[in-house]
This record gives structure tokens, C-alpha cells and sequence, in this order.
């Protein structure tokens, strides 16, 4: 993985230096909340619900062991002994102190990890598969070229004052696990006549005007990424909209202008940005390449896998649900799930921080990956190791089998943390995980893709949940509403919404009607939900929802 | 006939800790919402707010809250300022660990 250099290094130490200097004149009262709010966004640190939250990026997914366990110090020394994993591959610590902040992040700086962007109208993290590199299914690691975009993008002073926040996910594989379509700027790593490119989408986004992102380059070669992006980037800097924060991000930009109209206008840029460069990007994405060689893979027999597969049911659970095809036959790639029933999604504590950090020096060639879905993978790990590795995640309380079911669920912080939430997230989820959980019925559901925002923003990408839940202020009482069908996969929809929403008591219930629904409906165990919903409609689905006899009150 | 006055406190996020804080009847600033003065008139409710905004080294992002008088002191009437008052649902990590 990428290790920093010393312009890197020198680099992140005088930007840390310079946000120490303002928080000390934001403290003596040198600098108003107006001033200085702008120079703490741009450094990660916002104002939440309870206190400060400090969000840090996990460059396009990627850790290694050392990273991991700067982040279980952080949590231990300057937070409450975790760390909140999110859908844009950072990580959150809710409780700091604004006059520790400085330390936490000359604390990040010593082990490569920094919070710059992952806030305010810039190109934020760039996130990509976190499978990248590991994949059977891959055709390129797309994490060299998203460390060009970080380095190209970070402190870009053409790109500091947007008129919005922009996204840019990537991923290598066709299977699209980055959730492309729903970015400002999604990229997938193509072949065409045995020469790698990119195809480009433009404009996709969830929040209030939830849209999948159109194509705006089929094939663009490799070579051309960063003139190509700084094109899009300044149409869109020029184009779009400034008069009204709803209206800023570049998928009302593609709305309002038309894609014809977008790729015409960033083609002719692009002829006078591919000029600009000279060259320079190629020769570093050509270091940084160095950095993602892959490691030296062991080889040996996989007989102990196999042994404690046969033997072992509790482990079988696991293997079934966790582990995913590695590119290699006798190498597999762990999901550990941050799901446990009735755990916060996406949080783990410093304790089991350094316990994932550990394997990953031991099992796993010092490689861990954060999912936008807010598990920790290991990337590499051989699979005689898998029953080792397997008993060690259970002594921690890492061993939930149950990635992709219906208590792996995505959830934003909701009201329980976040300033601009309408409704809490956290307890649903742990509800709708402790139920299904009670009922044991998780297995035989299968595939199942639950995600809850806790406002309209989406930041829980409930519009590409397979069931999406909103939780909104319905005249003071905390309400969620269902959306159906959504897909966040290489052909991503944007679900439907169902009918009005249900109060907090009854959205369990309700989920639990519909799960009920498909088990009777699906033509036979291997039809998924939404499969299942795309053969029949919505219709048997919402009579599940709002004609069913159990019902006790209408919304 | 005007409509009533629904009673309000001033409450806003500690400069230091980013904590929520309740300004009092006696100009400090409070941890605890059942301590918070409770502001029935809306001319004395403007007159607490610019108080509290003329702290900026104090305090950040004062602002009236709706909250109805109870046996201890104000309660609150809306399920967001519940949650500014106690803390998060998930741990007790909040104030909820003082109360």
C-alpha cells in the first residue's frame, strides 16, 4: 500500500501545524465561530448533536496494521473507546475535545492518516471496492489511481471552493461493489482490445433528488484520468449552481443541462486540460503503482480449511456467509462484520481495533480494507489460517456470520449523534437485527440489503437498499418511511417508496410483515427478495405492508 | 387575543467540549436542562439570547428552545432537544451518565 513520502509527510505536518494555530485563535478569541468554522470542515472537525466529531479519512478503503492501531489510540486516548466506520470509508470519533484535536490528528499524521477534505465543498475520500486488489472478479486494483486522485486532489486550488461536495468512487470489478452510480463521478476500470480505460459517470447522488449518474465517457484511456476529471471538475465549478444549496450538486448540473450539453462542455475542456499536463502524473502513478504491488502469497495445502469446514458448523456459518472469492484458489478474503445484533453498525472498539490490526500482521500480509457497508475486511488471508483466524474473531466478538443477510445493516448515525438528522437510525437497526436474530430466520431469507438514513440526505443510502428505511420528523414524532427495489450494484435503481411511513413501535413489525411476504411469495429458497420483488411488482408488497389484519393502527 | 408564549430556554454547545449547555437565571451556563431558566416572555427571551450570543468564547450556536415547565424544571417538548438533554440512544456515553 502506499507509504508516505517526505513531501507527504512534510506536507501533512505544516497543514496540521497551521489548523493547530487556528484552533489556538479560535480559543482565545481571535478568530469568530463564522471564521473559523470553514478552517475546521475543511480539517474534519464538525459540530455535532452531543459534541465535536472528527471524521477521518481511510484513503479508498485502505489500512494496514499500524493505521489500524493509531486509530484504536485515538479512540482510547481522546474519545470514548471506539470508532464509528462510515459509508464513505472514514472513520468518525464523536466525543472530542476542540483543544485536543490538534494532537488526534498530528497523531494520524505519524502513521499516514489525515482528516483534510472529508468535509466542506471539495473532492472528499475517494472510495473504491473494498475488495480492490483481492477480487477473483477483478480486471485491475483501482487503488493506484485512486491514490493519484488523492494526491491530485488534495489542497487542489482550483477545487477548494465548489459549489458542493463531490464524490468520486471507483472500482475495479464488474460487479461494482463502490456503488458507482450513486457518485458525482463514478469510475470503472474497463478493457477494450486488451487496453485497460475507464468509463465515466457523471451526476449520480442519493439525498433529496436521489439520481443514478449517466455515462459520460464510455472508454477513457488511463492515461487521460486526471485532465479528464479536472475538466468535469471545472465545468462543474463554472456550471453549476450557487444560488441554492439543493441545487449544487453536479447531478442537478447534468439534470438541468443535459448530458449531450455536460459532455460536449467538458470534452472541450478536456482538449485544453490534456495539454496542460505534461507528463508528471504518469511518471507518479507509475511510483505509486510500486506501492500496490501485490504480497508475496504462501503457498501450502488448504486441508485445514477443508477439516474444519466439515467439522464444524459453527465455522461452516461463518465461511458460507464471510469469506469471498480471492483471486488466488488457495487465498480467500474475510469479511469480519462490525454487525453484531443489537451492536451499533460500523462501530468497534479499540480493544477489537488492535484485534483486527493483529491478524492482519498475522494472518492477512498487514492488509485491512473498511466497506462503504461498514465491515472490516481482511483482504489476503490463506485458507488454512481461516480456522485459526475464525477462533481468534471470536474471542473478540467479531465472528457474526452474517455479511450481505439482513442484520448486516447499513445505518447512519442518525439523531443519536448527527446535527442534521430528523430521526434516530442506531435503534432501528438494532432492533430489525435483534428480531430477525430471535426468529432465526436470517439464513433462510438470504441475500438482503437493509439501509437506513436518518434524514433525507441519505448518508445511509436507504434509496439502493433492497429495503430502504427513512426516518423523518412527522409533527414531533420521529416516522420512517419504506422504499422497495433499490440496488446498489452495477445496474443501481433507486428503490421505490411504498406508502406513508410508520411510527417508530410499528417500522419493526413492518419489516417484519414484508420478510414474511417474500418467504411466501418467492418461487423457491434460491429466488432472493429482490428478485422476488422485481418478478411480482410492489403491489403483494404493500398489501404486506398496509392491509395485513396484525396491523394495530394506521400511519 | 395574542397566543400564549410557549416557554423557552436558551441553550447552545460548549466552545471547549462541544457538549450541550443551557444558559441559567443567574447568566452561568449549565450542564443539566432541569436548571436552565425557563423564559415565558418572548422580549426577556431575546434579551437572554443576545446575552448568550455575546459569549462567542463561551458558547457556540445559542439558540431558543421549546420546552414546557416541570415538576424539576423545563422538560422538553420536542424528541430532538430530548436527545440534546440525555445523549445518544445507544450508549450511555451522554449526559445520561451524570443524570
Amino acid at each position: 500500500m502506499y507509504s508516505y513520502s517526505d513531501f507527504d509527510r512534510a506536507f501533512l505536518a505544516e497543514r496540521n501545524a497551521q489548523f493547530r494555530a487556528q484552533v489556538d485563535r479560535r480559543l482565545k478569541g481571535h478568530l469568530t465561530e463564522d471564521e473559523f468554522k470553514p478552517l475546521r470542515l475543511m480539517n474534519g472537525v464538525y459540530l455535532q448533536l452531543h459534541a465535536y466529531m472528527l471524521r477521518v479519512a481511510i484513503p479508498y478503503g485502505t489500512l494496514n496494521a499500524a493505521q489500524m492501531r493509531q486509530l484504536a489510540l485515538l479512540a482510547e486516548k481522546w474519545d470514548k473507546g471506539y470508532g464509528h466506520f462510515t459509508t464513505r470509508q472514514n472513520i468518525q470519533y464523536n466525543w472530542p475535545k476542540l483543544p485536543d484535536i490538534p494532537d488526534m490528528l498530528d497523531a494520524l499524521g505519524e502513521v499516514g492518516l489525515h482528516a483534510i477534505q472529508t468535509s466542506g465543498n471539495t473532492i472528499r475520500n475517494t472510495t473504491a471496492d473494498h475488495f480492490a486488489g483481492a477480487a477473483a472478479d477483478e480486471i485491475a486494483d483501482p487503488r493506484p489511481l485512486a491514490e493519484l486522485i488523492r494526491q491530485w486532489s488534495t489542497d487542489h486550488p482550483e477545487f477548494q471552493f465548489l459549489g458542493r461536495k463531490f464524490k468520486i468512487a471507483i472500482t475495479g470489478s464488474p460487479a461494482d461493489r463502490a456503488v458507482t452510480a450513486a457518485h458525482d463521478i463514478g469510475l470503472r476500470i474497463v478493457e477494450k482490445d486488451g487496453e485497460l480505460g475507464l468509463k465515466v459517470l457523471v451526476g449520480g447522488g442519493l439525498g433529496r433528488t436521489p439520481m443514478i449518474g449517466q455515462v459520460l465517457r464510455d472508454f477513457l484511456p488511463r492515461a487521460d484520468l486526471l485532465p479528464y476529471l479536472e475538466a468535469a471538475l471545472s465545468t462543474y465549478n463554472l456550471l453549476g449552481r450557487r444560488d441554492n444549496k439543493y441545487k449544487a450538486r453536479i447531478k442537478i448540473t447534468v439534470h438541468e443541462n443535459g448530458i449531450e450539453e455536460i459532455r460536449r462542455l467538458v470534452e472541450a475542456r478536456f482538449l485544453e486540460t490534456r495539454a496542460e499536463f505534461s507528463g508528471e502524473d504518469q511518471r507518479l502513478l507509475g511510483q505509486i503503482e510500486t506501492h500496490f504491488a501485490p504480497p508475496a502469497f504462501r503457498g501450502g495445502n488448504t486441508e485445514a480449511y477443508d477439516t474444519a469446514y466439515a467439522a464444524d458448523p459453527v465455522f461452516r456459518a461463518w465461511a458460507d456467509t464471510n469469506l469471498a472469492a480471492h483471486r488466488r484458489a488457495d487465498h480467500t478474503i474475510v469479511s469480519i462484520s462490525l454487525k453484531t445484533p443489537g451492536q451499533t453498525p460500523g462501530d468497534a472498539t479499540a480493544e477489537q481495533m488492535r484485534a483486527m490490526a493483529e491478524l492482519a500482521e498475522r494472518y492477512g500480509y498487514d492488509e485491512l480494507r473498511i466497506s462503504h457497508e461498514q465491515n472490516v475486511i481482511l483482504p489476503h488471508v490463506h485458507k488454512s489460517d481461516l480456522p485459526q483466524l475464525h477462533a481468534t474473531l471470536k474471542q473478540h466478538g467479531l465472528a457474526t456470520a452474517n455479511i450481505g443477510l439482513i442484520s448486516d445493516i447499513i445505518a447512519c448515525p442518525g439523531m443519536d449523534y448527527c446535527a442534521l438528522a430528523t430521526a434516530r437510525s442506531i435503534p432501528i437497526a438494532q432492533e430489525i437485527a435483534t428480531r430477525f436474530e430471535e426468529l432465526k430466520l436470517e439464513h433462510d431469507i438470504g441475500p438482503m440489503k437493509i439501509k437506513i438514513s436518518g434524514c433525507i440526505n441519505a448518508c445511509g443510502h436507504h434509496h439502493v437498499g433492497h429495503i430502504g428505511i427513512l426516518g423523518l420528523d412527522r409533527a414531533g414524532v420521529e416516522n420512517y418511511q419504506i422504499t422497495l427495489g433499490g440496488d446498489a450494484g452495477p445496474d443501481a435503481v433507486i428503490g421505490s417508496r411504498a406508502g406513508p411511513g410508520f411510527p417508530a413501535e410499528e417500522i419493526v413489525p413492518a419489516i417484519e410483515r414484508l420478510v414474511r411476504a417474500y418467504l411466501d411469495l418467492r418461487e423457491d429458497p434460491g429466488e432472493s427478495f429482490l428478485s422476488t420483488y422485481r418478478r411480482l411488482g410492489d403491489t403483494p408488497f404493500k398489501s404486506a405492508l398496509y392491509d395485513a389484519a396484525d396491523r394495530t393502527k394506521a400511519a | 387575543m395574542p397566543r400564549p408564549y410557549t416557554p423557552k430556554v436558551v441553550t447552545a454547545s460548549d466552545l471547549l467540549e462541544g457538549d450541550v449547555i443551557y444558559l441559567t437565571a443567574t447568566d452561568n451556563w449549565t450542564r443539566h436542562l432541569a436548571e436552565a431558566e425557563l423564559i415565558e416572555d418572548e422580549a426577556h427571551a431575546q434579551l437572554r439570547l443576545l446575552l448568550a450570543e455575546s459569549q462567542p468564547n463561551r458558547v457556540v450556536g445559542a439558540y431558543l428552545a421549546e420546552v414546557k415547565p416541570g415538576p424539576h424544571g423545563p422538560e422538553p417538548t420536542h424528541f430532538r432537544e430530548a436527545f440534546r438533554a440525555t445523549g445518544p440512544s445507544n450508549y450511555a456515553h451522554g449526559k445520561q451518565t451524570g443524570l
